[in-house]
């Protein structure tokens, strides 16, 4: 797929997201050492790295989730660890999360899900529009056959692509993606990956996608950051990351099976 | 003098809760952990300081807007859906506690007593206590295990990061129920159990049911119906918190959903004995 925006078109732009030199540990357990990042408006940054070095901690953070124990987060121009709970949510309705299980709400069908932050975010709109809202988001992920279906009665991927929706219903500025093709087949991957690039091009979200599938972040990424010993080692277009000699980063190349 | 005390424990609590996070500020650069008093008690502190906690979010967050449908989908499930194990089980509490006083009555000549005993014993303790122990079996567990389940597979977390808050939609709404529903499953059950009481004494004495009824309400005072309605409003208020704080606080995958269900009732059921015998000492000074 094409991608519209490059690294170098947008260095001059203003950037949603910007972290500086940030901490977390959990106990004795330093998870975050130091970490730095920007990521500019409608830019897809993908953050890869192994299992259990902090990559879903790190956007728990920047949707404060998490609190760090030291650094600036600054999204949207509000530094995230200072927010009072007011303020949090407020910037929040602009920021989508997909998480890496779905998180879809079980005791709900996919309408009431998408419905859910709408009802509660936008008292004054009415239903038609509430409704309008909903087919458009399902129109987005080309899933408008299962409005009336539960989370258990859909497939992973389809789940995936509701829990996008559901972000997308608020319209967000910044979209969060925690492991999107995890678990989910090749083909299935693809259509994930398309999905992301087509937010992108639509809404123009400046995204974190995190991920350890190099097929996902070599679709998706307009820039990819490696994330290894609690800080960035590497960062830049994916073919000027992996034009290394590096082991530590040319060993993701070899186990990704990836032309 | 009498206010004085909660608010000195409050702040005992308190006190040691932040002891506790400026124990956990120092200790990251000086590993391992020491413990203020010892490993467990520190916890059971750390844990009311907790609880004391959640209880004043709960109490901040009780304001309007209210979600409502969650409240009503919620009075539905604590309410309804308990109705057909409350009904089977004051019914046999009704004729199984008529069936075992029969004998010492009699000794006495005094079965006439019979009704009144029964009835006594029904609204002033097995009522509001069965009640709150089936509750506390089969809706705190399900509270406990339901939103331990969306704490573990992150539903809660995305209820967050859409900009609602998951402590009023889920809490809040849980907590109100279990509240108000527990009083009226109450007066159900003593109903049903005075039911059971009837047919039992109808298969050995020819007495009518408003005969029965006259005589057995004719012992029961405002206090025993004021008392126990309080009571059952503690219970469900324990109950639905406790349940909520077990769930809502989950770690560790499926084996922490588990222990969420099985802590809630635990804990639910000795807290409801606790109340009990408090409830007891504080009416008894009003008779």
């Amino acid at each position: 797929m094409h991608k519209k925006i490059r690294h170098t078109d947008i260095q001059d732009q203003h950037a949603d997201i910007m972290i500086r030199d940030l901490h977390k540990s959990f106990g004795a357990n330093s998870v975050l050492k130091g970490v730095n990042l920007d990521v500019f408006r409608g830019e897809n940054v993908v953050v890869l790295g192994r299992s259990g070095t902090g990559k879903s901690v790190l956007i728990k953070i920047i949707a404060g989730l998490l609190k760090p124990d030291s650094g600036t987060v600054i999204v949207l121009d509000k530094n995230v660890p200072e927010l009072d709970d007011k303020e949090l949510l407020q910037l929040r309705l602009k920021i989508g999360f997909s998480f890496q299980s779905s998180a879809l709400y079980d005791s709900m069908t996919v309408k009431e899900n998408l419905e859910f932050p709408l009802l509660r975010n936008s008292r004054n709109l009415t239903k038609a529009a509430i409704n309008t809202h909903v087919e458009e988001a399902l129109d987005a992920v080309g899933l408008q056959q299962t409005i009336h279906q539960y989370p258990s009665e859909l497939s992973g991927g389809q789940r995936k692509r509701i829990g996008i929706a559901r972000t997308l219903i608020m319209r967000p500025l910044i979209m969060l993606y925690d492991e999107p093709t995890a678990g989910l087949d090749p083909v299935t991957s693809v259509e994930i990956n398309n999905l992301i690039n087509e937010v992108q091009e639509r809404y123009n979200t400046s995204s974190i996608i995190i991920t350890h599938d190099l097929t996902c972040a070599k679709a998706t990424g307009d820039r990819v950051a490696i994330l290894l010993d609690g800080s960035f080692i590497r960062t830049g277009r994916f073919e000027e990351v992996f034009a290394t000699r590096d082991e530590r980063i040319t060993s993701f190349y070899e186990y990704n099976f990836i032309d | 003098m009498g206010k004085k005390i909660p608010f000195f424990y409050n702040n005992l609590f308190k006190i040691y809760g932040t002891f506790l996070g400026l124990q956990q500020v120092f200790m990251k650069s000086n590993p391992p952990r020491t413990y203020i008093i010892s490993q467990k008690l520190d916890a059971f502190f750390s844990d009311v300081y907790a609880i004391m906690n959640f209880i004043g979010r709960f109490f901040r967050e009780l304001g309007p807007p209210y979600e409502w449908r969650e409240i009503i989908r919620q009075c539905y499930m604590v309410g309804w859906k308990s109705l057909p194990l409350i009904s089977v089980t004051s019914f046999v509490v009704g004729i199984v506690f008529t069936k075992q006083s029969r004998p010492s009555l009699s000794e006495f000549g005094a079965t006439s007593w019979l009704p009144s005993l029964v009835a006594i014993a029904i609204f002033r303790a097995l009522a509001p206590l069965v009640t709150a122990l089936i509750a506390a079996g089969k809706v705190g567990s399900n509270i406990g295990a339901e939103l331990g389940s969306m704490r573990v597979t992150e539903q809660i977390d995305a209820m967050e990061v859409s900009a609602t808050n998951p402590f009023k939609f889920l809490v809040v709404s849980r907590v109100l129920a279990t509240s108000c529903m527990l009083p009226v499953l109450m007066f159900y059950m003593a109903f049903i159990s005075m039911l059971g009481a009837y047919l039992n004494i109808l298969v050995n004495e020819d007495t009518s049911f408003s005969a029965f009824f006259i005589k057995a309400l004719d012992k029961i005072t405002f206090l025993d119906l004021f008392s126990s309605l309080i009571k059952t409003i503690v219970f469900g208020f324990s109950i639905g918190i406790i349940g909520c704080y077990q769930g809502y606080h989950a770690t560790q995958g499926t084996q922490g959903v588990g222990r969420a269900a099985n802590f809630a009732v635990v804990t639910s059921m000795f807290v409801v004995f606790i109340e009990e015998i408090i409830a007891v000492q504080i009416t008894n000074w009003f008779r």
